[in-house]
């Protein structure tokens, strides 16, 4: 962002602003998602209310299917840093388009199981379940979507020119974000899907 | 620096006064507005709260409807926390860190002005509501009057329990507007709290370590950190209220098993860390004053900032003192009970700095200094009285009453707002270059310091002899209407003592004694500026060997610990002074930007289409939101780097 001052004439933590701020941003994103995890949690013993019951309609075969294209989304985006790196931008550039493509796949693999919930009669006010599960996994859904969306923003400024060019978020903020929003999912899926 | 891709945009000029408003990225500027505007609001939740006050003068008023006085109370409580308070406490915060930590500017320009921007739209998306509102009673329910332009305002009291401010209790579109407006107010404060982080960790000017940093600097940081780690609560829960209220959802339908219980620990998780949010700034500004005033330098600089950081780290650990009237365990309750007694510790370890620090000091009882003082008298009467709610059976007498009410408001107008009037009549001349008189100062500080004791002290009294807070009606006949009529009489006169600062404030501005440098004598790096600053702050960016640095510039100590001037002020004078007219093209400044604006422009027009959901106005609005966050995140990532 603005490089208006350089680091040398400053006492600074040797860490550039724009990481720092990402940092400083995720740590805020995990008491977040803390507090949303701990929303489902909290209301787990009331799940046996209502018609629907998690045991009845999850399908943990085909969840863990897309929990691990999301899982390895994180490869191929430490694959495009790593050829940003070393500035080899064609494949950094492959790379990244590759880690939005599965992160797509993961935000359809999530709309195909809404649509099966929602037909077996759960929605967001059938049931405490249907509420609780459609928020969870929908803020993160929503997390994913945006990191899509500044994935194939990033991927194309590097198509219009591939030097020297300041990113509005560098590769590696982004990278950040990304793994993150991975790591969070590792935790919502044991949650929410396999806790039982 | 000119960059080479290729120029899409041109960066704006500053030719016009009002476009340079609209597009400016320089912290003071920014921070200034955020005065400003946080002041309209004072103004705002001030009448509000004047129109209660007269309301309750007498025993089975009708001044003010039912839904008039929901409306009124809540919003009061709403524009008092979230748009003034917190506004202010960003504008001295915006305005002083960079200076004081001898930045040029904060880390990320432009996403302070987006802060900014994001905060106005969410001030003006919350008063959209007085025109687009209502508050719909509920069928057969009490509150059955017509609503006029008050009541179209959220009414269910500024923490919005669960489920009253419910779709089923609270029907009508002004909760929802009231829920969503504050998520963007939440959005504005993480950005702004992120930037100063940032800004104070990188920026700091050579040889300023963090053990050097000034104290108001310190709490600055530990109030970002409160905000990093508590907004994420908030957002959350009023989340879980617009599924609730929007999509049908069941967080809080009892009927479907829904815990109101949950919404209380989710607010209060942010609530509790709110109340530090708003006062440590203050403490920083007196830890500030204080010293200059009394030409010593801050007892025990450490066990100050230390004690900062307790009472950020415990805040979060007391939030269910506020529900002990709730449901939860008596386990439960004796613990937080004794974390919030520990919490007095180090708000005392302050309270005794400060005093030590007045000790024995070559006094100078101006204006800022009385607030300061004051503030210490108000804050240790407001502190007490919380004490006493540490105490579980205690609690249960009082919560709920206006014993509370006079308590917080000793906290947040006795010690918040004294603490403000200190650090407005110490920094208007940096701002300004002029001082603020001194004589109508003192007429200011007398007239508030009545009020303040004659409106909320006698609250404390009604409280303990069970008038409820929030209550629209009382009975004749049952002993609280004197000390009522008394608490309307001291709100008048807080209203007076605001029409003397203002007078004051406009005095001083246009004829007010000129200062050209350092007039105070200050300790800290933002005095060894010319007056008013220039842009870029710094001619030279300063190089710091100690504590005080500026101070130390002046003075040096003898043997016995006391200060010697160097006899070298008119010479730093008219060096400072001298730097205003020397060339400054080396000085790189971030260039002004319009996308923070129009970025920040979208977030209501996102919100209304939330609300109209389902009709054909939602469609264009939604239409409208997207196009212009779109132009303006695209135009401010296409943008060039500087002119």
């Amino acid at each position: 962002m603005s490089n208006f001052s350089t680091t040398q004439d400053h006492e600074s933590t040797g860490i550039s602003n724009q990481k720092l701020a990402m940092w400083l941003f995720l740590s805020s994103e995990v008491v977040f998602f803390a507090a949303l995890i701990s929303i489902y949690l909290f209301y787990k013993r009331l799940f046996a209310l209502g018609d629907l019951t998690p045991e009845g309609l999850f399908d943990i075969p085909f969840t863990s299917v897309t929990s691990f294209v999301l899982l390895m989304s994180s490869l191929t985006m430490v694959l495009s840093h790593n050829y940003y790196e070393i500035k080899d931008y064609e494949k950094s550039k492959i790379w990244i388009f590759a880690t939005a493509f599965l992160g797509t796949v993961f935000v359809s693999g999530q709309i195909y199981e809404y649509t099966e919930f929602i037909q077996s009669g759960l929605t967001i006010s059938s049931s405490i379940f249907g509420t609780a599960f459609f928020f969870v996994t929908g803020i993160h859904g929503l997390h994913v979507v945006i990191g899509v969306v500044l994935l194939i923003a990033t991927g194309s400024q590097m198509g219009i020119s591939n030097s020297n060019r300041i990113y509005s978020l560098s590769i590696e903020s982004l990278a950040l974000y990304w793994h993150c929003i991975d790591i969070v999912w590792i935790v919502i899926f044991t949650a929410v899907y396999l806790i039982p | 620096m000119k960059t080479k891709s290729k120029t899409i945009y041109k960066r704006p000029n500053q030719k016009s006064k009002f476009f340079d408003l609209l597009t400016t990225v320089d912290h003071k500027k920014i921070g200034i507005m955020y005065l400003y505007t946080g002041f309209v609001f004072f103004l705002v939740g001030g009448l509000e709260a004047l129109l209660i006050r007269i309301h309750l003068a007498q025993a089975e008023s009708t001044f003010l409807s039912a839904a008039e006085y929901n409306s009124l109370f809540t919003v009061h409580g709403f524009t008092m926390v979230f748009l003034f308070f917190m506004a202010v406490n960003s504008g001295f915060g915006n305005y002083l860190v960079p200076l004081m930590i001898g930045a040029r500017d904060v880390a990320f320009p432009r996403m302070n002005a987006l802060s900014y921007w994001i905060y106005f739209f969410g001030a003006v998306f919350i008063h959209s509501t007085l025109f687009i509102g209502n508050t719909a009673p509920p069928e057969g329910g009490y509150l059955s009057e017509e609503s006029n332009l008050f009541s179209n305002a959220v009414a269910g009291g500024w923490f919005l329990y669960q489920p009253n401010a419910g779709i089923q209790f609270s029907p009508g579109t002004a909760t929802d507007i009231g829920v969503i407006g504050i998520i963007f107010l939440g959005v504005a404060s993480l950005i702004s709290a992120i930037n100063l982080t940032v800004t104070t960790f990188n920026l700091r000017a050579k040889g300023l370590t963090l053990m050097k940093l000034p104290v108001y600097v310190w709490m600055t940081q530990v109030v970002s950190f409160l905000l990093i780690f508590s907004l994420p609560f908030i957002t959350i829960a009023l989340f879980t209220v617009v599924v609730d209220r929007q999509f049908g959802g069941n967080f809080y339908n009892v009927a479907m098993g829904g815990d109101p219980i949950l919404w209380q620990h989710l607010f209060w998780l942010f609530g509790h860390p709110e109340v530090y949010i708003l006062i440590l700034p203050v403490f920083g500004m007196i830890s500030e004053i204080i010293p200059v005033f009394s030409r010593k330098p801050i007892f025990g600089y450490a066990t100050l900032v230390f004690a900062g950081f307790a009472i950020g780290f415990i805040g979060f650990g007391v939030w269910a003192h506020h529900m002990f009237s709730s449901s939860i365990q008596s386990l439960a309750q004796a613990g937080f009970g004794a974390a919030t007694m520990i919490i007095a510790i180090p708000t005392g370890i302050k309270i005794f700095n400060w005093i030590a620090t007045l000790w024995f000091g070559k006094r100078n009882l101006n204006v800022a200094m009385l607030f300061s003082i004051a503030f210490i008298i108000n804050f240790v009467i407001g502190g007490v009285s919380g004490v006493l709610h540490a105490v579980v059976p205690s609690d249960w007498q009082q919560t709920d009453t206006y014993f509370i009410i006079g308590h917080f408001h000793y906290v947040l107008v006795g010690g918040g707002l004294f603490g403000i009037f200190a650090g407005i009549y110490y920094w208007f001349p940096h701002v300004f270059g002029k001082k603020l008189d001194e004589k109508i100062g003192k007429i200011h500080f007398w007239i508030l310091f009545l009020g303040l004791h004659l409106t909320f002290l006698p609250q404390h009294w009604l409280g303990l002899q069970g008038m409820v807070r929030r209550t629209w009606w009382y009975d004749k006949g049952m002993n609280i209407e004197f000390w009522n009529l008394i608490s309307t009489i001291g709100s008048l006169i807080i209203l007076i003592s605001v029409l003397v600062f203002i007078l004051n404030w406009i005095y001083s501005k246009r004829m007010g004694e000129d200062t050209e440098f350092d007039p105070w004598d200050g300790r800290t790096l933002e005095w060894s500026t010319p007056l008013p600053p220039p842009e870029y702050n710094f001619y030279d960016i300063p190089k710091v060997k100690t504590k005080d640095e500026f101070w130390y510039r002046k003075y040096s100590v003898d043997k016995e610990d006391r200060s010697i001037s160097k006899g070298n002020h008119t010479e730093i004078k008219k060096y400072t002074l001298a730097t205003t007219l020397m060339d400054t093209s080396h000085i790189h400044l971030p260039s002004n930007s319009l996308f923070p604006f129009i970025t920040g422009l979208a977030l209501p027009f996102l919100g209304w289409s939330l609300i109209f959901r389902g009709s054909f106005t939602a469609v264009v609005l939604l239409l409208i939101g997207v196009l212009t966050l779109f132009i303006g995140i695209f135009g401010w990532t296409l943008e060039p780097e500087n002119e």
